[in-house]
């Protein structure tokens, strides 16, 4: 068995003196993991950092394998990612919440989102919107999208700005007021087409409503917690813009 | 069925010593042959100073230093500024900064970095105590000298935070061209990191 295919390097896990197993997001094949002989050396190190772009060849016997990687650069943006509290604790976030998905299950368009935030996690901004998108797009692929375009009381489309917990789908605010305490907020940049810049306390709203559905969804059930490096990010996105520290709970009322 | 050549302790040391980094199965035969034969001036030896290390070797509990006293040769060391702490991941980068001896200072050795794949959190780590021994205070800087990883800079971010609002200037090691080191042969993000960081002639 062999195939190529473009990736991005999720993690990295020792295997003996020299060797590691790398795992990684390929656009054709998902998440697909591989052991690289020589992955500790000094010139291996560099290019499997997490969020590097890399060509991989998988070979193995059997397709059940591990198999092993062979491993060529593409893009090597680790060094830059290091440099911000943001881009290194949203490339780990965002290796977390690939790990949500089965293995060797193709996401393209998942591929394509992570590679477009890698370019924009130094922008608190842009990389606070896209990542929260990118959970979003998580949810949906395992099966808990949520549905944002209408209300779910009343059909309309316009002025939508809470989402129910128990449905997960979008309320507009004449229908949502008698239990606006127990609702999700709904921020701007979501909720509608029309191109609204996101500041800090809409993406804490965003941070807390993905928080919210990631939780009940698919940690919960599974009974792991969100990893350490999405609070990282979320609170050095928040810091970058000025905002308040988002240490209100992420459970909603209902 | 291969036929044993060697009595079961012999065998039992060859696969203890095949388990010492740097040592496979067959380098470890060798190894332990080597000591068989030189029994007296070897083996002996140095199955006294094991034992010895064994019975004495402890981690200092302030800085999880590894040494035959606690507090450590470096915490007791008076001739060090105290006041300069340097945060490595693991008793290897202790030593290896010793022995560049470019700093005088004290450390604390963090016992790895946070790695999601490997399920090491904050809580495995010797971050608490860090927190703790600057809180107590008379700490000026803290030099964060871990890998320059994703991981290890995720664990210098996480420090960094968990000692917000603490009185201590955080600094960290610099990235870029080591010595020897060809331009060509660099990835890109050692030269940015380089580039970035030049300094005037």
């Amino acid at each position: 068995m062999q195939w190529s295919d473009e990736a991005i390097v999720l993690g990295v896990r020792r295997h003996g003196e020299t060797s590691v197993i790398v795992e990684v997001m390929t656009r054709e094949r998902g998440r697909h993991l591989g052991m690289v002989r020589g992955g500790r050396s000094r010139t291996m190190q560099p290019v499997l950092q997490p969020g590097n772009s890399v060509d991989v060849t998988w070979r193995a016997r059997l397709d059940e394998h591990l198999g092993e990687f062979r491993v060529e650069p593409l893009e090597l943006r680790a060094g830059r990612l290091m440099e911000t509290a943001t881009a290194v604790y949203g490339v780990q976030a965002m290796a977390a919440l690939l790990r949500f998905l089965p293995e060797r299950d193709p996401h393209p368009h998942l591929y394509e989102a992570l590679s477009v935030i890698l370019g924009h996690l130094h922008e608190p901004a842009d990389a606070g919107e896209l990542f929260i998108r990118f959970e979003l797009a998580v949810l949906n692929d395992l099966g808990f999208g949520l549905d944002l375009l209408e209300c779910v009381a009343t059909g309309a489309k316009d002025d939508l700005c809470y989402v129910s917990p128990k449905s997960g789908r979008a309320v507009s605010r004449a229908a949502g007021a008698p239990w606006a305490d127990k609702m999700l907020a709904l921020p701007a940049f979501l909720g509608d087409e029309s191109r609204h810049a996101a500041d800090a306390a809409a993406l804490a709203d965003g941070f807390r409503l993905t928080a919210f559905f990631l939780n009940r969804h698919v940690c919960e059930p599974r009974g792991l917690e969100l990893a350490n490096a999405r609070e990282g990010f979320v609170q050095a996105a928040l810091k970058a813009l000025g905002g308040p520290k988002n240490d209100q709970p992420e459970e909603a009322h209902a | 069925m291969a036929k044993r050549v060697t009595g079961p302790e012999i065998e039992k040391l060859i696969q203890l010593l095949a388990k010492v980094p740097g040592l496979g199965p067959r380098s470890a035969r060798r190894a332990a042959l080597h000591l068989v034969k030189k029994k007296d001036q070897l083996l002996g030896p140095l199955a006294d100073a094991m034992g010895e290390a064994h019975r004495k070797v402890r981690i200092c509990s302030c800085c999880g230093n590894v040494d035959t006293s606690d507090p450590c040769t470096v915490c007791t060391d008076v001739r060090r500024d105290h006041a300069m702490i340097i945060v490595v991941e693991d008793v290897s980068d202790l030593w290896a900064l010793e022995r560049a001896g470019a700093m005088n200072a004290a450390y604390h050795v963090l016992g790895g970095t946070l790695s999601p794949l490997d399920g090491v959190g904050p809580d495995d780590l010797n971050i608490r105590g860090l927190v703790d021994r600057v809180a107590k205070g008379g700490v000026r800087e803290l030099i964060i000298a871990v890998n320059a990883t994703v991981e290890g800079q995720t664990t210098a971010h996480y420090i960094t935070d968990q000692l917000s609002g603490l009185d201590v200037k955080i600094t960290r090691l610099a990235h870029g061209v080591p010595v020897g080191g060809e331009l060509d042969y660099l990835d890109e993000g050692t030269l940015t990191a380089a580039l970035r960081a030049r300094t005037a002639i």
